[in-house]
């Protein structure tokens, strides 16, 4: 076999090598092909397995960690929630919307594959500025793609973010997540058990679609990524839904041994992985496969892509009672193997063995690296912000209403109004509140969901920006009353083969894992997409954060928007703005400097503490954490949904400069409303939580009215909030119009 | 009062449907497979939102053609009552039970929003109990631009036919409240006999102040008070 045939599949002279010694002889070109997916970045996590071992991934309400298809976690009454977030960026950077699709199509079938019902949707996107026409057609074209697919399947999508900035102009990030609720008896493992097993392949027909997607994942972005759109796979969210339907009526009948969906790497994947887990064997014969076109070769079988396709072992005896269930959802299910004890893979066309290896050498004994670390250059160079590089702007009413208009900050509802968000009816807290929650039927209990990151805070520090990623999503959730349990994680970076990229990469996991230790809330899956970057660089690091948290009682739910004329509006938590990393410094100034907020984990941890239990005492009307665009946009922000003013009034302590406490950025602070009645309550339980509260304005009136006053300074915001609202509202459907 | 709720392959508002019905109403329900023709003795058929057959063809269309349908057919034309949400609308029209048909909505967008419905003849089953107010019942779909030709229209019309337009919360009948750009903000007929409703929004959604509204409760609260009187 000459060099240029493994090159071209992306394996490296090393692992050629490493193959011919598995085999003991040079493989063939389909089980080099199988080798190449499997040991793609995307597949075996080659570079990034040994840092992800920092995560901790166990606790009391952990029944599952990383392994299997997505982590599970125990929420009491007998039941369990499943959630997991994967990434398909380069697909959506050539493709948006069968790109993005696919992606929602590809993290359902992990959740329902473990046994759960998928019972809602989110996503994290990024893309360049929406001024370029390529962008707002990526972004469309995404946005659509997720519509198109969770609105038909009938899951809702109920929250996720929005990111514009330069960095992502080339390489747009989609990450998707899914959760699920199942009941704890009835989860099922992606494993091969049982010597003699029927293998069964159900769902769609195999065709030539995303022939080496994971290799074109594990990658940079070229000229000739356009070229690869075969690569991208097509969608059909009906057949989906079919299969989930199907699918869980078999779990239900407990007659699944082992269920594994086919996504990247397909059947070699789904086979290799199967076994492996359960430690047997695997033979399937590629011309029982049911095709969607003629003449496909063997190895174009083994890699495709096609979607909507599961992978399910069975007892013998139990194949008509599966071909039934499939049949009666108009799919196809067809025996195509069984399970072996010899612990290998063994594939044959019409009884003919075209390829044959060891299950674990495919599934787990990819080459594992430790890049080369090191810290960039800029690093240095940016945290050398002083305010005297910032000019101070004259007018408050002008900057705000930049900010409150600049894409980043503006209201979202030129996505959400996209998406079904409704359906299942569970959402009891909608989109554009700090988190999405969902009532669980027949209990009185509800979880929160949230998605989040932030890719300039990363740059800057991916330390400090790993730590806050996980922290604002914990504060998310716990400001909608919800308890955090449990993290999925997606790290988007670029190629680590270069040093200082995978510095970024080491750097952000070591924040995540200590942030993730410190508030009891373990990594139970996730996914890691590396080589997001272009000839004109890389992405920002951005590792996004997938949190679920638990209300045990929905009754005590909290959203972000004032509730009542009157009610007084309380500054809780602590900490120093600072315009480091802020939408401030960015929109207002062009800047991309500083050192991102600091956090004290001890501080936060009894800040939430205390929200957490203010809000379940009922002492609190409304509750909204300090993130981007700081406290002036935090108070703006509860105004909108009840169209409800404020007449805010802030001295400026110390030398603090009033534009950066009024747009700066914060960690452990955030805006609550209560009922006048309530203060003295609240009051003594932050004293006795040892977190400062105090007063800054009430609820009032049809204005927003915001002072700032100091030793010869005052400053002040006042405009209609009817005016605020259409910007606000408008920003980003305006930019959609250009 | 025992209702039915229709399950096709695609279908994905059966659940809140028949969660409406047996939480919220506290009525005897069952799910009523597209293949069969057995009614099961129901008093109301409710044809759920979803994607039929993926609506690959046009929305409804392949279910209009189902053993299930021609059931519900015989039973419309016997004056049983039947409720087409969003998808069941589209397939209602398909089914040729409506007149008219439901476009693309004029954004090219999916659209899942609060709307408010004028309430245009409460003398049907399925809103005799509305006020003379604003009801808020979200929107969720794709194709939910209702058009009629006008001989078609003139007919509604001069009929009370049109039971829903979108309005605003005062109740202004308003391009601006219109989601998809139905002609004359149409959002629900009936037909001539008044026991089939077809209605984009979806009332099930609209069940309890939890989920933002319990306006939708009225009109099942409508059929349960009809269905007692007949």
């Amino acid at each position: 076999m000459k060099p240029e045939i493994w090159h071209q599949l992306g394996v490296k002279d090393q692992e050629f090598e490493m193959i011919v010694n598995i085999l003991g002889r040079e493989p063939n070109y389909v089980e080099l092909s199988m080798y190449s997916v499997m040991w793609s970045e995307h597949c075996s996590y080659k570079n990034s397995k040994n840092t992800l071992k920092l995560f901790p991934t166990e606790n009391e309400r952990i029944l599952l960690g990383p392994g299997e298809n997505a982590g599970i976690v125990d929420i009491g009454d007998g039941l369990a929630v499943v959630f997991k977030v994967e990434s398909h960026n380069h697909p959506s950077a050539i493709e948006p919307y069968q790109g993005a699709a696919t992606g929602v199509g590809g993290i359902i079938r992990d959740i329902f594959t473990m046994g759960a019902r998928p019972v809602a949707l989110l996503n994290s996107l990024r893309f360049g500025p929406l001024e370029d026409a390529k962008i707002r057609w990526l972004f469309g074209g995404v946005v659509s793609g997720i519509a198109g697919y969770g609105n038909c399947i009938g899951i809702p999508t109920v929250g996720g973010e929005v990111y514009f900035d330069g960095s992502y102009s080339g390489n747009p990030l989609v990450n998707v997540m899914c959760v699920g609720i199942m009941d704890q008896e009835k989860i099922s493992l992606g494993q091969a058990k049982g010597t003699g097993n029927s293998v069964i392949l159900v769902g769609a027909r195999t065709g030539r679609d995303g022939i080496h997607g994971v290799t074109f994942a594990s990658e940079e972005l070229g000229e000739e990524s356009e070229e690869k759109r075969p690569a991208v796979q097509v969608g059909d969210p009906f057949m989906e839904k079919l299969l989930i339907e199907a699918c869980l009526e078999l779990i239900d009948m407990g007659v699944i041994v082992g269920i594994q969906d086919l996504g990247g790497a397909g059947l070699t994947c789904a086979t290799s992985e199967m076994a492996s887990r359960a430690g047997t064997g695997m033979e399937i014969d590629i011309s029982l496969v049911p095709r969607r076109e003629e003449g496909m070769l063997p190895f174009e079988v083994m890699i495709s892509e096609s979607q909507e396709r599961m992978l399910l072992v069975v007892e013998k005896e139990s194949e008509e009672l599966v071909k039934k269930v499939f049949d009666r959802w108009e799919l196809s299910a067809t025996v195509i193997g069984r399970v072996t004890d010899d612990k290998m893979v063994r594939v044959k066309e019409k009884g003919e063995v075209v390829a044959e290896m060891p299950a674990k050498s495919l599934a787990d004994e990819a080459p594992v690296y430790c890049p080369e670390m090191k810290t960039p250059s800029y690093i240095e160079e940016v945290c050398r912000l002083t305010h005297s590089k910032i000019p101070e702007p004259a007018d408050p009413e002008e900057v705000f209403l930049k900010i409150i208009t600049s894409p980043n900050i503006a209201s979202k509802e030129w996505v959400y109004r996209q998406y079904d968000h409704m359906v299942r009816t569970c959402t009891v807290v909608l989109p554009g509140s700090d988190a999405a929650v969902l009532r669980i039927r027949g209990t009185k209990k509800g979880i929160a969901v949230t998605i989040d990151g932030n890719g300039r805070y990363a740059y800057l520090d991916p330390y400090l920006g790993g730590i806050t990623a996980v922290a604002e999503a914990a504060r998310n959730l716990v400001c909608t009353g919800a308890e955090p349990l449990a993290v999925t994680d997606c790290l988007n970076f670029g190629n680590p083969e270069k040093p200082e990229i995978f510095w970024q990469f080491y750097k952000a996991v070591e924040g995540m894992s200590k942030a993730c230790q410190e508030f009891n809330t373990p990594v139970v899956g996730g996914n890691v997409s590396f080589y997001n970057e272009t000839a004109k660089g890389a992405i920002f690091p951005t590792p996004v954060v997938g949190m679920v948290g638990l209300l045990e009682d929905l009754d005590q739910r909290c959203t972000i928007d004032y509730k009542e004329e009157g009610d007084h509006i309380l500054l809780a938590g602590q900490g120093e703005p600072t315009a480091g990393g802020s939408e401030y410094l960015s929109i207002i100034h062009d800047l991309l400097e500083g050192c991102p907020p600091e956090i004290d984990l001890e501080q936060e941890i009894k800040f939430q503490n205390f929200i957490l239990e203010a809000i379940r005492a009922g002492l609190v009307s409304s509750a909204h954490d300090l993130s981007q665009g700081g406290l002036a946009v935090a108070l703006a922000e509860g105004c909108f949904k009840n169209s409800l003013g404020v007449q805010v009034k802030l001295s400026a302590e110390r030398d603090i400069r009033w534009d950066i406490l009024l747009f700066g950025e914060v960690q452990s602070r955030a805006v609550l409303s209560i009922k006048p009645d309530k203060y003295i309550e609240i009051m003594e339980l932050a004293d006795k939580k040892g977190v400062p509260l105090k007063q800054i304005g009430e609820v009032k009136g049809k204005d927003f009215n915001l002072e700032v006053t100091g030793p010869e300074m005052r400053k002040a915001i006042n405009l209609p909030l009817e005016e605020i609202i259409e910007k606000w509202r408008g920003a980003i459907e305006c930019m959609m119009e250009l | 009062m025992k209702f039915g709720v229709v399950v096709f392959p695609g279908s994905n508002c059966d659940l809140d449907s028949y969660y409406m019905v047996k939480d919220v109403l506290k009525q005897p329900v069952e799910y009523l497979w597209h293949r069969d023709k057995d009614l099961k003795g129901v008093d109301c058929v409710i044809l759920p939102g979803g994607f039929t057959y993926g609506d690959y063809l046009r929305p409804g269309a392949i279910a209009g053609f189902s053993p299930l349908v021609e059931s519900v057919k015989e039973f419309a034309h016997k004056g049983g009552l039947v409720l087409g949400i969003c998808n069941g609308f589209q397939v209602l029209t398909e089914a040729g039970l409506l007149p008219g048909a439901l476009y693309l909505n004029i954004s090219l967008q999916f659209r899942c929003v609060f709307t408010y419905l004028k309430v245009e003849n409460n003398r049907t089953p399925f809103t005799n109990l509305t006020e003379d107010r604003a009801l808020k019942i979200p929107v969720a779909h794709g194709d939910g631009n209702y058009y009629a030709d006008p001989e078609t229209l003139t007919e509604l019309e001069k009929n009370g036919r049109i039971v829903f337009r979108y309005c605003n919360p005062e109740g202004e009948v308003t391009k601006e409240a219109n989601p998809n750009g139905s002609l004359d903000n149409i959002a629900g007929i009936c037909n001539e006999k008044g026991n089939v409703l077809g209605m984009m929004p979806h009332p099930e959604r609209a069940g309890e102040e939890l989920l933002g509204s319990d306006d939708g409760k009225i009109i099942f609260d409508s059929i349960l008070k009809f269905w007692g009187e007949n």
